[in-house]
């Protein structure tokens, strides 16, 4: 399968081993990942937050871009950016003027053709081959699924799922061999985007999140966005210092799951970048594997 | 107090329609929501994850703007306080946009109180949007750097620089993308396009 | 020719202030065949009237035109005048100079040009008006009542009480309704069963009500006075006539654990069943989904899997080859009183426009249930026998939130409007609690207090400040599971602050929506209903009751929410609507219907095709010996609405509307 491809700024940067187990999957799962040619970022919340035309044309410029190059669907794999591309694509759908406004900024002509899919999205059309090409290492790891605010929100703009009980991230967790937990955070806010500007803010509201999936006996949390990703794994050790240091929660990006899940070398994931080792999950699956090979000695 | 509640419409002028002027008849443009929808039953401010770090609550907002109370609203550190998480527009019983509505009062104020805007955000979204404007796409380091400079805490996270550059998270070269001039037309063009 | 006299009303200012009457009375006593015009201040006063009748006799007038208000105030008004001069009163029409000139013109002249045109148009149409009369149709004096529930049981016992025969027709196996669910009731707390089943059992031995208990409306015939309705009686399984309900059947069934729908799936029954013990008709049936019997049948098993209760049956009453059987009732008026259901908060719904509650968990938290539940729990007859213990692990819970308007006042779940009754139940659910767990704290949440009734206001202060209800103002946002207690996310938007609580047990008020299947059952009747299914009343004020299909009234919450006050209201009102049809054996009604010209119809019966309310029949005309002629189209008169659109449709001009014939359509258009 081919698809268009939006990485996004953090895919270069901080959540590089969100790219990185991308494509190792991408590439396990036969889908080739065709990038966007000179992709800009896509406003993020600074965008909508100050200027509402440039929260559109931003995202309108990528997917023009996308539609010149005959993508049909383009994978944004971060939530966030996701949610700028979908909402900019209906924006535009929805209302007339905007659509003639913003051919106007960008002074081409664009049928607003593309459509934009979420990690999970495309995942949960995949579940069938992840579940055929599964070597079933993770038996019995027990992960949450956080989903964030805007992986399946709001549902207008999402139109996937169910925006108060969600179950895709599960299906594709279970698929890949894991089991998901039943928990209460999946859907609350880390504080996204004040990672820099209200730290004390994100502390706070991940640090509820993190008590929720130890209470659940998550040995790991999946999450799909980069900023989620850092604000539960770059923040942590300052969470954790407030908490009488407990166990550190490894934090792993949907696809290093999966690609874990299809007996891919950990060294191809990325997982090294983390700043809470996933190591606890690595050894786990060693133990499993061994339990695994001496049942069948024996 | 007797200066801002005499924008209060009183019941006499309720009975013609809103002044065009008016900040909610502006946000109603902008957003195509009426704010009249809005019965303030605070189930937006129940589930919002930063009520209790606000000034005013998402329902006090969506309250002073039916009473266009425009000064009060938009000096408000409450609406920079909003993550855009959709909690309030996914659940609103009236299909209501709190986090839309938010964003447009957001817009509003830094038109016409930009020095109310709360410094340390207003200089991450400059300092955000120009690194979009001078390379196409964000450079964390740059980013920080830059943010930093404009008024951000000058030694929170410094210490994580080694370990982020340990791990490869950050990189030092920004590179700009092929259309840049492109993109920064688009940045002139947005600046420039009044809202509806 | 012609002897028409033309009366044109000022209503005060409301014409005359636009229209020259004057002028128009004048130019239009020019016409041919006007032979007397005059306009008045106010034609519908009594010397207005006076004027018509003296004008009627003394220039022998023989048709009349008031140029006045829409005939919708007055036409009666004027018709009886002329009646009472001595002229057929469908001599006599209007001209609307109210609403369609003066009230929506401003210039006079070109106003007063109008209202000469209107007065012209139905000055020339008159001139082919012919006389009409009256047309009677016999009443079948006894009454259908639809639903047993405190609504239909009242309407009924009014009616038998009136001396009037009653069919009450009932879906479930016994009458009571949702009233026998209920603990006590607002806003005196008396307990519900005992101010109802004495009414039930008065249904029972009433000797003009006949009870078809678990029993449905198939199809519905015919017009007011004279409806026939097919009730199809559900296979109870056990024989009416030998059950004497002793009830051994019952305590041996093997198969206890079904959920029972009387105690809202809180507590057990068996597969044969009564619901409850006080039931009307005390006779058991078989729910045939979860009898052992039955499912080893649709399985196919060849062997008799069981067969207890027939064999413990003295009477030898157990039915297992019964089957549903019909019966036609000729009635002459019908009562909807089919009542409510409660909103369902889960993921999935009947109707596309409702959505469930995913933030309050879809119902899947266990210790979250709804109003009815709370009433089974705090029924001294209910599953707890009336101590208010937790479903998940029979604890007391020692803090219950009440959640107000879920579902109701809530576009974004499809149901906008209110429920009415909740913010009552909620405050009595608050006392009950209080009165039962002393220690216990009840918090509720609700947008408005809405408690306008004798007595229901002081009803809501004494929860709050006898019981000590902790009444918070908003909605709240999300309910999970946090170990055993559920965590409520609120707000009190009356403080400014945000309230989270950790709750034993969550109580939801729901809203309150029309039976399933109403609008199967409003379409046999041909009754209008709203995008939610409640049924429209005739007029929102003036004709609560009635339906616009004449003979069909309105009672209780199939109307719209409703509580028990209003419900026996209605129900009482319906009765005297029912009673006053059934004083006369002869209905009037207006002659404005459609005829047939037996030499022309040709038979092609498009007429039936498109008539909306199946009044055309057909009719085989014969020779004096017999031998057929043709078959014609036939209007019955009682179900004949005047609509016209036979008329219209008629390839042969066959068909005429009385007082609307196309000499009279034709001419008045050319008038203008």
């Amino acid at each position: 399968m081919n698809i268009g491809y939006f990485p996004g700024c953090s895919l270069h940067a901080t959540a590089r081993e969100y790219a990185e187990s991308l494509t190792a999957i991408a590439a396990a799962l036969d889908i080739k990942l065709d990038e966007i040619k000179d992709w800009a970022c896509c406003g993020a919340t600074s965008a909508h937050s100050t200027n509402h035309m440039l929260s559109v044309a931003l995202p309108a410029r990528t997917l023009m871009l996308a539609e010149k190059q005959n993508l049909g669907r383009v994978l944004a794999p971060c939530a966030a950016c996701y949610n700028r591309l979908a909402s900019a694509r209906q924006a535009i759908a929805k209302d007339k003027e905007i659509a003639g406004r913003i051919q106007a900024i960008l002074g081409q002509s664009f049928e607003n053709s593309v459509q934009v899919l979420s990690i999970a999205q495309l995942l949960s059309e995949m579940t069938g081959e992840i579940r055929d090409k599964c070597k079933r290492p993770l038996r019995n790891l027990k992960v949450a699924c956080y989903y964030g605010c805007l992986l399946v929100r709001p549902p207008e703009i999402c139109q996937f799922d169910d925006p108060e009980s969600p179950s895709s991230l599960e299906n594709i967790v279970k698929a890949a061999g894991a089991t998901p937990v039943q928990w209460d955070m999946a859907l609350e806010c880390c504080g996204g985007g004040f990672s820099l500007s209200r730290t004390a803010s994100v502390v706070r509201l991940s640090r509820s999140i993190l008590q929720s999936a130890r209470k659940a006996g998550a040995q790991a949390i999946v999450v799909a966005c980069p900023m989620c990703h850092s604000n539960l794994d770059f923040r942590q050790g300052a969470i954790n210092m407030r908490d009488n240091a407990p166990e550190p929660m490894p934090i792993l990006f949907l696809s290093q799951l999966v690609g874990l899940g299809l007996g891919l070398d950990p060294a191809r994931l990325g997982l090294s970048r983390h700043f809470v080792s996933p190591q606890p999950v690595l050894n786990f699956i060693n133990a499993v594997k061994l339990q695994a090979e001496d049942r069948e000695h024996a | 107090m007797s200066a801002e509640h005499s924008s209060i419409t009183s019941p006499k002028e309720h009975t013609s329609a809103r002044p065009q002027q008016s900040l909610s008849s502006q946000i109603q443009n902008a957003t195509g929501l009426d704010p009249a929808c809005c019965y303030q039953c605070g189930k937006c401010s129940a589930g919002c994850p930063m009520a209790n770090e606000m000034d005013l609550k998402t329902h006090q907002i969506i309250r002073l703007l039916q009473l266009d109370l425009d000064e009060r609203l938009l000096a408000s550190e409450a609406i920079w306080m909003c993550l855009t998480c959709e909690t309030c527009t996914t659940r609103c019983p009236n299909q209501f946009d709190p986090a839309a509505v938010i964003d447009a009062l957001r817009e509003a104020a830094l038109k016409k109180v930009p020095g109310r805007v709360p410094k340390r955000i207003s200089a991450f979204h400059s300092a955000f949007l120009d690194q979009i404007r001078m390379h196409g796409r964000v450079f964390e380091f740059g980013l920080v750097a830059s943010y930093k400079l404009r008024g951000g805490p000058l030694f929170a996270d410094v210490e994580s620089v080694p370990s982020m550059l340990s791990r490869g998270k950050l990189t030092f070269t920004p590179k700009k993308i092929e259309g840049i001039k492109a993109l920064r037309r688009i940045f002139e063009q947005c600046a420039t396009e009044k809202s509806k | 020719m012609s002897r028409i006299g033309v009366f044109i009303c000022h209503c005060g200012e409301n014409i005359g202030r636009t229209v020259d009457c004057a002028r128009v009375a004048q130019s239009l006593g020019d016409l041919p065949g006007v032979v007397h015009s005059v306009d008045y201040k106010y034609m519908c006063s009594d010397p207005g009237q006076v004027l018509i009748k003296q004008a009627i006799q003394e220039k022998n007038l023989d048709g009349i035109v008031v140029g006045a208000c829409s005939p919708h105030m007055h036409e009666k008004t004027f018709r009886k005048a002329a009646a009472s001069a001595g002229l057929n009163p469908f001599l006599c029409e209007m001209a609307n100079l109210r609403e369609h000139c003066s009230w929506i013109h401003e210039d006079r002249e070109l106003a007063t040009e109008k209202a000469i045109a209107l007065g012209r148009f139905i000055v020339e149409k008159i001139k082919y008006n012919r006389p009409l009369s009256t047309i009677y149709i016999p009443v079948e004096r006894r009454a259908l009542v639809i639903g047993g529930g405190i609504a239909g049981i009242q309407a009924a016992l009014d009616i038998a009480d009136g001396g009037r025969d009653v069919i009450l027709v009932e879906k479930e196996s016994s009458i009571g309704g949702h009233m026998s669910q209920l603990s006590e009731t607002f806003p005196t707390l008396d307990c519900s069963q005992c101010i109802l089943t004495p009414r039930m059992v008065e249904v029972a031995q009433h000797p003009r009500i006949k009870l078809l208990a678990y029993s449905e409306v198939e199809s519905v015939d015919g017009y007011i006075g004279n409806f026939q309705v097919k009730i199809r009686r559900k296979a109870r399984s056990v024989d009416e006539t030998k059950c004497n309900g002793c009830g051994e059947c019952q305590k041996n069934c093997p198969n206890k654990k079904i959920p029972s729908e009387f105690d809202q799936g809180l507590g057990t029954r068996t597969a044969i069943y009564v619901p409850f013990p006080q039931a009307v008709p005390n006779i058991p049936v078989i729910d045939r989904a979860s009898c052992a019997l039955f499912r080893g049948r649709a399985k196919g098993v060849k062997k008799v899997v069981c067969g207890k209760c027939a064999e413990v049956c003295g009477r030898n009453a157990v039915d297992f080859d019964q089957q549903d059987s019909f019966v036609t009732e000729k009635v002459g008026a019908i009562v909807v009183a089919t009542g409510y259901q409660l909103y369902s908060i889960g993921k999935s719904q009947e109707l596309d426009i409702l959505r469930g509650y995913g933030e309050y968990g879809y119902g899947t938290i266990p210790d979250v249930i709804d109003g009815l539940q709370f009433e089974r729990l705090a029924s001294a007859s209910g599953p707890t026998g009336g101590k208010i213990l937790r479903p998940s692990d029979g604890k007391e819970p020692k803090k219950i939130v009440f959640l107000q308007c879920i579902g109701s006042r809530d576009p974004a779940k499809g149901i906008e409007y209110c429920s009415k009754i909740c913010c009552m139940y909620v405050a009595k659910h608050t006392m009950l609690y209080h009165h039962k767990v002393h220690d216990g704290k009840a918090v509720v949440f609700y947008m408005d207090i809405r408690a306008g009734g004798k007595g229901y206001d002081e009803f809501v202060r004494r929860a709050i400040e006898e019981s000590h209800a902790l009444y918070l103002r908003g909605r709240v946002s999300r309910l999970s599971r946090d170990g055993d207690v559920i965590r409520v996310q609120g707000f009190d938007t009356l403080s400014g602050e945000p309230v989270v609580i950790n709750a034993d047990m969550v109580v939801l008020a729901t809203a309150m929506r029309p039976q399933p299947g109403i609008a199967a059952l409003a379409q046999k009747l041909s009754v209008s209903y709203d995008q939610h299914g409640f049924l429209n009343e005739a007029h929102p004020k003036l004709r609560p009751v009635e339906t616009n299909t004449a003979g069909v009234f309105l009672a209780g919450a199939c109307q719209s929410p409703r509580d028990i006050p209003d419900s026996v209201a209605m129900a009482s009102a319906t009765a005297s609507k029912v009673l006053g049809l059934f004083s006369k054996e002869l209905l009037e009604r207006e002659p404005l219907i459609a005829r047939v010209d037996r030499m022309t119809c040709t038979g092609c019966f498009h007429c039936e095709r498109v008539c909306p309310y199946g009044a055309v029949e057909r009719k085989t005309l014969t020779d004096s010996k017999g031998r057929i002629i043709k078959v014609i189209a036939e209007v019955n008169q009682g179900v004949c609405q005047g609509c016209g659109t036979c008329q219209a449709t008629c390839p042969s001009k066959s068909v005429e509307l009385d007082g609307f014939t196309d000499e009279q359509i034709y001419a008045a258009v050319n008038a203008i």
